[in-house]
């Protein structure tokens, strides 16, 4: 095993997929000879080939479109967006066939492919770098989305999208990319699609984060146990399909329950989640399920990027408002 | 000459400064003043890029997108407009939005991360910054549109980068220029790569200027780095689009001399022989410099007066911004709609309360 960063868990993920599996196809801008604008293909290029690790034209619709035929036709196309907030352009080709296209040729031609995009902010990023729109693809019936907060989580994630027979959008949170070095197993492994990781085992509150979040929601935790609250924090890693289980049964157990994203607050994940807690848990609530998030209004360019993204003490705030309820 | 398909270029100057025939007619025709103010903004815009970079470094801006090497294709195509035309950039045209009137302190703002740099004064029809590539072509497009509708001479131009060729939004923007016949400057610098990757990988096409053609409008291949090509060829596509005559696309061949931003490493994609001969021998000020000093109209003394004048100038708008008050955290719900909704002020009158950070 050795120690890697999560960019570093990414990439050789990668490596395992390429040299396994000789369907898989690494495509995006800068991807090849420049490694990725983060170092995320890093080596792959010069080891696989220009067949394999392909640079492509600037064109995200473009990017997506082929990956979606060349899936049809027998590959397995990683396709990388350089950066969430400029998938857009391909927004039609992932939404009115990547999702469908299962549906609609009765499982004759599924797009069967990963599309990878770093997203969320607190790296001083320019402007429109740091959105987190994962609500948009969660809410596409046909889509698979999924993100890590560890790197031992980000290898074994990309390997199970890899394995999926099914579109799944892989974000990667930048934030996370360097912040973090943990021992990452060799070779392939799975961390399965659907299965929450419990971080802490608490009794009193449960908290639901994930990406750029979970340090977030785990400082707090940390923080709040020195007042003698024990929280139960759940990293989603998965926000399509949801561990409904893992959920449920933490809110059953503590009946409060503080769900923390970076994304604004209307119609966000979030409020998912609350619905559900409502369906399978109302009974056993102590308080209105809270949400700290980002505000309504578009992420604002760095200098208040810290105004706007959740902090450990907007979370252990909330916390506190849920326990005095 | 416009319309031409040409695999060569229009150049006036050659990099050693020597004009060509049909450079003396051009060169003949222009003031003195004129003459002398492509020098100005070419070292005034350098100097700001070079400053801007060593902002970066010492951490008092964020990631930047220098722009050294391209002072020619923007102060030479900015140049050319007038206060009612109206300018789509991408964010690397910094030299053209000084040009267009956009004060230095709010260019520094924005790069310092701070919104209020987007809002260009009164009177200056200057876009702010398009991140996202190739978006804001199809918006010149509506832009020359509407002047089109309103029967009004002014023009509009997008700046834009090779990269940016291969996305629709370029090519649903050259069709809609080509078809509703409206007075758009399409102007690409083409500085050999996005990022990493090299033209050849963008387009199977040579040249980018050919691709007029299949839009039915004019494309023309300048030498990007040689101002006074690039002011003329600007020029007559200018006076083209006021006169009714419909869109150009203007291809300025170029190259950014060092990496694609303060984050990038271009050493990892670009052989240093190719970088050393634009560096060495075609750089755009270099060549412009030598011109005005054979001609007599420059003299060394006047160059150090003028970059003393600059560096002033840099300094003084570095000062501006960074005193300038920071906006406070709620100025984030400032302008999202052009009246909050009740869920917007909660949420406003909140974050003021509360206060951001922590
Ligand atoms: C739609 C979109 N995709 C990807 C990016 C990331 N990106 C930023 S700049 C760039 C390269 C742009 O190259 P080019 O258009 O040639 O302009 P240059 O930077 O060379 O001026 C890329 C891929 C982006 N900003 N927008």
């Amino acid at each position: 095993m050795k120690q890697l960063t999560m960019v570093q868990a990414i990439c050789d993920g990668l490596r395992v997929a390429l040299d396994q599996d000789p369907s898989v196809l690494i495509l995006g801008e800068d991807v090849g000879k420049n490694g990725g604008v983060f170092r995320a293909t890093e080596g792959l290029w010069n080891e696989f080939g220009d067949d394999r690790v392909i640079d492509t034209p600037l064109a995200e619709a473009g990017i997506i479109g082929t990956s979606i035929g060349l899936a049809v036709n027998g590959f397995k196309p990683v396709a990388e967006i350089q950066f969430m907030g400029f998938i857009y352009p391909a927004f039609e080709q992932i939404v009115t066939h990547a999702a469908r296209l299962r549906t609609r040729t009765q499982g004759a031609f599924p797009a069967s492919l990963v599309i990878r995009a770093p997203y969320g902010g607190g790296i001083r990023a320019p402007e429109l770098h740091c959105d987190s729109t994962e609500s948009l693809f969660v809410h596409i019936p046909g889509l698979k989305v999924v993100t890590p907060a560890t790197p031992k989580d980000a290898k074994g994630l990309l390997l199970a999208a890899i394995q999926d027979p099914d579109p799944v959008i892989y974000l990667e949170p930048m934030k996370l990319y360097r912040s973090i070095k943990e021992e990452v197993p060799e070779g392939w492994y799975e961390v399965p699609i659907g299965k929450a990781r419990k971080v802490r085992e608490g009794e009193d509150i449960t908290l639901i984060a994930w990406g750029t979040m979970v340090p977030v929601a785990e400082g707090a935790a940390k923080e709040l146990e020195k007042k003698g609250v024990s929280c139960d924090l759940i990293d989603l890693r998965s926000l399509y399909p949801l561990d409904e289980e893992t959920i449920i049964q933490s809110v059953k157990k503590t009946g409060r329950v503080v769900i923390v994203h970076e994304a604004p607050k209307t119609a966000g994940l979030g409020a998912e989640l609350t619905a559900l807690i409502n369906e399978h848990a109302f009974l056993y609530l102590e308080a209105p399920v809270t949400r700290v998030t980002g505000y309504d209004a578009p992420v604002p360019m760095f200098a208040l990027e810290d105004d706007f993204r959740p902090s450990v003490s907007r979370v252990s705030e909330a916390v506190q408002q849920v326990l005095a309820f | 000459m416009l319309g031409q398909l040409e695999t060569t270029y229009v150049q006036y100057l050659s990099p050693e400064g020597k004009l060509s025939v049909a450079g003396h007619a051009v060169w003949n025709q222009l003031s003195a003043e004129m003459k002398i103010s492509f020098y100005r903004w070419m070292s005034f815009v350098r100097m700001f890029d070079r400053r801007s970079v060593i902002l970066q470094r010492q951490g008092r801006i964020g990631t930047y997108a220098a722009l050294e090497g391209q002072e020619a294709a923007q102060v030479g195509s900015a140049l050319a407009l007038s206060k009612e035309d109206w300018i789509f950039p991408s964010y690397r045209e910094h030299g053209v939005a000084m040009i267009a009137g956009m004060p230095l302190s709010q260019i520094f703002l924005y790069w310092m991360g701070r919104v209020e740099g987007c809002k260009p004064p009164e009177g200056v029809r200057l876009l702010p910054p398009s991140v996202p590539i190739a978006t804001q072509i199809p918006h010149a497009v509506g832009a020359a549109w509407a002047s089109k509708l309103k029967k009004e001479t002014s023009v509009a131009v997008a700046y834009f980068g090779d990269g940016a060729t291969s996305e629709g939004d370029f090519h649903e923007a050259c069709n809609f220029a080509g078809v509703f016949r409206v007075p758009a400057i399409l102007f690409c610098q083409n500085n050999g790569y996005a990022i990493s990757v090299p033209f050849s990988r963008q387009s199977a096409s040579p040249t980018v200027a050919e691709k007029a053609k299949a839009y039915n409008f004019p494309g023309i291949r300048v030498d990007g780095n040689d101002v006074l090509a690039v002011y003329d060829v600007m020029k007559q596509a200018i006076e083209r689009a006021r006169a009714g005559e419909g869109p150009t696309l203007i291809e300025a061949v170029t190259y950014r001399k060092g990496p694609h931003t303060t984050a990038d490493d271009a050493t990892r994609y670009r052989p240093a022989s190719e970088v050393e001969e634009w560096v060495k021998h075609k750089d755009p000020l270099t060549r412009y410099t030598r011109l005005l000093k054979a001609e007599g109209l420059l003299s060394d003394a006047e160059e150090r007066e003028w970059e003393a004048e600059c560096k002033a100038q840099i300094d003084s708008a570095i000062k501006e911004a960074e005193s300038s008050v920071p906006a406070p955290p709620e100025h984030l719900f400032a302008h999202v709609y052009a009246k909050l909704t009740p869920n917007e002020l909660r949420q406003q009158q909140q974050l003021r309360k509360r206060g951001g950070r922590r």
